[in-house]
């Protein structure tokens, strides 16, 4: 069979259900493109051999009826999984071996699949270029010395590769959707409540929402029905029926109404971009929706709103690591507190300082309704901007990026040349709805950019049916020289 | 606002994070730009509108006190980074 480890997910769970492909030679496959890299540094925990032998174990007794049957997954070291190591791409968790499993990994297990390794990503999820893990930056295989995005940059940098058939991460303010642009694959962030949070390592906990990774609009639909369902773990999962995306998918957007933020045009904004949107707009006319002009006129107060919320939940969600149940601890120190204090010192990267440090202050006595109080005001606001678009329009179309990926270190001592990166996918956190970003086109130096499409609160079947549009009518096609082997 | 020495200090000080002297300079100036930035949120009156702090239409879900695991503490003191019998070990806190 021609190179399984390059097919989509779909393509490839149909071959096993027909049984024309088994499971081992499929995971064998990846496995051999994982140990012919050399240079993505996508992995911080290879399980290949366990993942070898439930392949084996799947064969003797194949349960095709299931969604995933007998697909090997790496997914992000976010999501806490039993018995093996969960990092967060953090020195404080560098040996932390969780005796449980986050609901999301567990219902791809029931699917069948199961794990084949924990990916990179930035320390607890903060960053914008994967360069803040403690395991070393992750490179994007489209280019040597090329960021691949973050924080879910292991995750997108594996999944381009042909390392892993799909794979899953997490938003929070971009991180499945930038990274995904930046790789030329599918992202897809859902509506806030609608993947269960139970078991993911926490950075910002009104925020964060876990999503799939995958080659195609197809795959994604697959992917998200295996993830979401309630979960009375979660206390902000909303109990709602499963849906079937995938059967449901379908390329007819006719009549539906697609809004264009004047908004997102902004100040130096590459003609590659421009071009990119403008692409968009013409592929979705010509399939026969219909193009209105709205307004989002707080969009330029969503990245300060960001970085007020965000690291103020993340001030709180770290306080639990303190040297003492779990993780990393300082031998220096003469009492508890010292203690405590080499332990966050040495154990957090400088990122998650700083913003332990931003979050902490926000949210210190005297300072709390001039900032922490007045980021939820505008954050109401910023909703409302939303709400009152979707009552014209369907979806809305934006650029993913403001630009395709940059340089190792071109950003990294510039904190906010690297926020201002997150500036088009912030707002939908904000507002806890979905949206998808699919590969739409490469700038000049080849590198890949994707286009988001923004939906209403628990759309996804819609916004996966413009996606499946999109991209039929793009035909992207990824070129990759696979340079990593050599 | 200006983040000055003093503040990160203080600062430092509530979050339990150490700060190396050295860096204290540069992450003071960091911080400074961070903060001009997100001050740019004073521009907006907001007035009359409501914080928002769940995007969720349905009131958080409270649940039975219930045990529904136990009986792992082998378990959850192997994460442990020093444990003595079934104790986590801390600096001592009682002169």
């Amino acid at each position: 069979m021609s190179d399984i480890s390059k097919k989509s997910l779909t393509e490839i769970v149909r071959l096993v259900k027909k049984k024309e492909i088994k499971s081992e030679e499929l995971t064998q496959s990846f496995i051999k493109n994982i140990n012919n890299d050399k240079k993505l540094n996508s992995f911080i925990t290879n399980c290949s051999e366990e993942a070898l032998k439930k392949a084996i174990n799947f064969d003797k007794n194949p349960k095709l009826d299931t969604l995933l049957p007998g697909i090997p997954i790496a997914v992000k070291d976010l999501f806490c999984t039993q018995g093996v190591k969960t990092t967060a791409g953090s020195k404080m968790l560098e040996n932390f071996v969780p005796n449980y499993e986050s609901t999301i990994t567990n219902n791809l297990w029931n699917e069948g699949a199961f794990l084949l390794g924990k990916l990179n990503c930035d320390e607890f999820a903060m960053g914008s270029s994967n360069e803040t893990s403690y395991f070393g930056n992750v490179i994007n295989p489209i280019e040597e010395n090329t960021v691949p995005g973050g924080s879910s940059g292991g995750s997108a940098s594996a999944l381009a590769a042909d390392l892993t058939p799909t794979t899953i991460g997490t938003d929070t303010g971009g991180s499945i959707r930038q990274p995904a642009s930046f790789t030329g694959i599918v992202g897809l962030k859902p509506t806030y409540g609608l993947c269960s949070r139970w078991g993911i390592v926490a950075f910002a906990s009104s925020l964060d929402q876990a999503g799939p990774m995958t080659k195609t609009v197809e795959d994604c639909a697959l992917m998200l029905e295996a993830m979401a369902g309630f979960d009375k773990k979660d206390s902000t999962s909303i109990d709602k029926k499963k849906e079937n995306y995938l059967n449901k998918l379908t390329d007819n957007i006719k009549g539906l109404k697609i809004g264009i933020p004047k908004e997102y045009r902004v100040d130096g904004m590459s003609q590659e971009i421009d071009n990119l949107w403008e692409n968009g707009k013409k592929i979705l006319k010509d399939s026969g929706a219909q193009i209105v002009d709205i307004s989002l006129p707080n969009t330029k107060y969503a990245l300060p709103t960001y970085y007020i919320v965000a690291p103020a939940e993340a001030s709180s969600n770290l306080a639990r690591y303190d040297g003492v149940k779990y993780g990393f601890r300082s031998t220096k120190g003469d009492n508890l507190i010292e203690m405590y204090e080499n332990t966050r010192s040495e154990g957090f990267g400088d990122e998650v300082k700083r913003r332990i440090l931003i979050g902490t202050y926000v949210l210190s006595s005297g300072y709390y309704d001039a900032y922490y109080l007045k980021a939820q005001k505008v954050r109401q606001l910023i909703k409302k901007d939303f709400d009152q678009s979707f009552k014209k329009v369907d979806a809305i179309l934006t650029p993913s990026t403001p630009s395709s990926a940059f340089k190792i270190g071109e950003k990294k001592n510039d904190p906010i040349s690297m926020y201002l990166n997150d500036i088009f996918t912030v707002p939908v956190n904000l507002a806890g709805i979905p949206a998808i970003s699919i590969p739409a086109g490469t700038d000049n130096n080849n590198c890949p950019l994707g286009l988001q499409l923004i939906g209403k609160p628990l759309d996804e079947q819609k916004l996966l049916n413009i996606a499946f549009a999109v991209e039929k009518k793009i035909n992207f096609k990824q070129s990759l020289n696979r340079w990593w082997e050599k | 606002m200006s983040i000055d020495k003093d503040k990160i200090k203080h600062v430092s000080k509530l979050a339990r994070i150490s700060v190396d002297e050295k860096k204290i300079d540069a992450l003071a100036k960091d911080l400074s730009s961070i903060f001009k930035f997100i001050e740019q949120l004073n521009e907006i009156n907001t007035d009359n509108v409501e914080p928002l702090s769940s995007i969720l239409n349905q009131p958080l879900r409270s649940r039975k006190d219930e045990i529904n695991d136990g009986k792992i503490r082998e378990k959850i003191l192997e994460n442990s980074p020093q444990k003595h019998e079934e104790f986590f070990v801390v600096p001592k806190v009682i002169e």
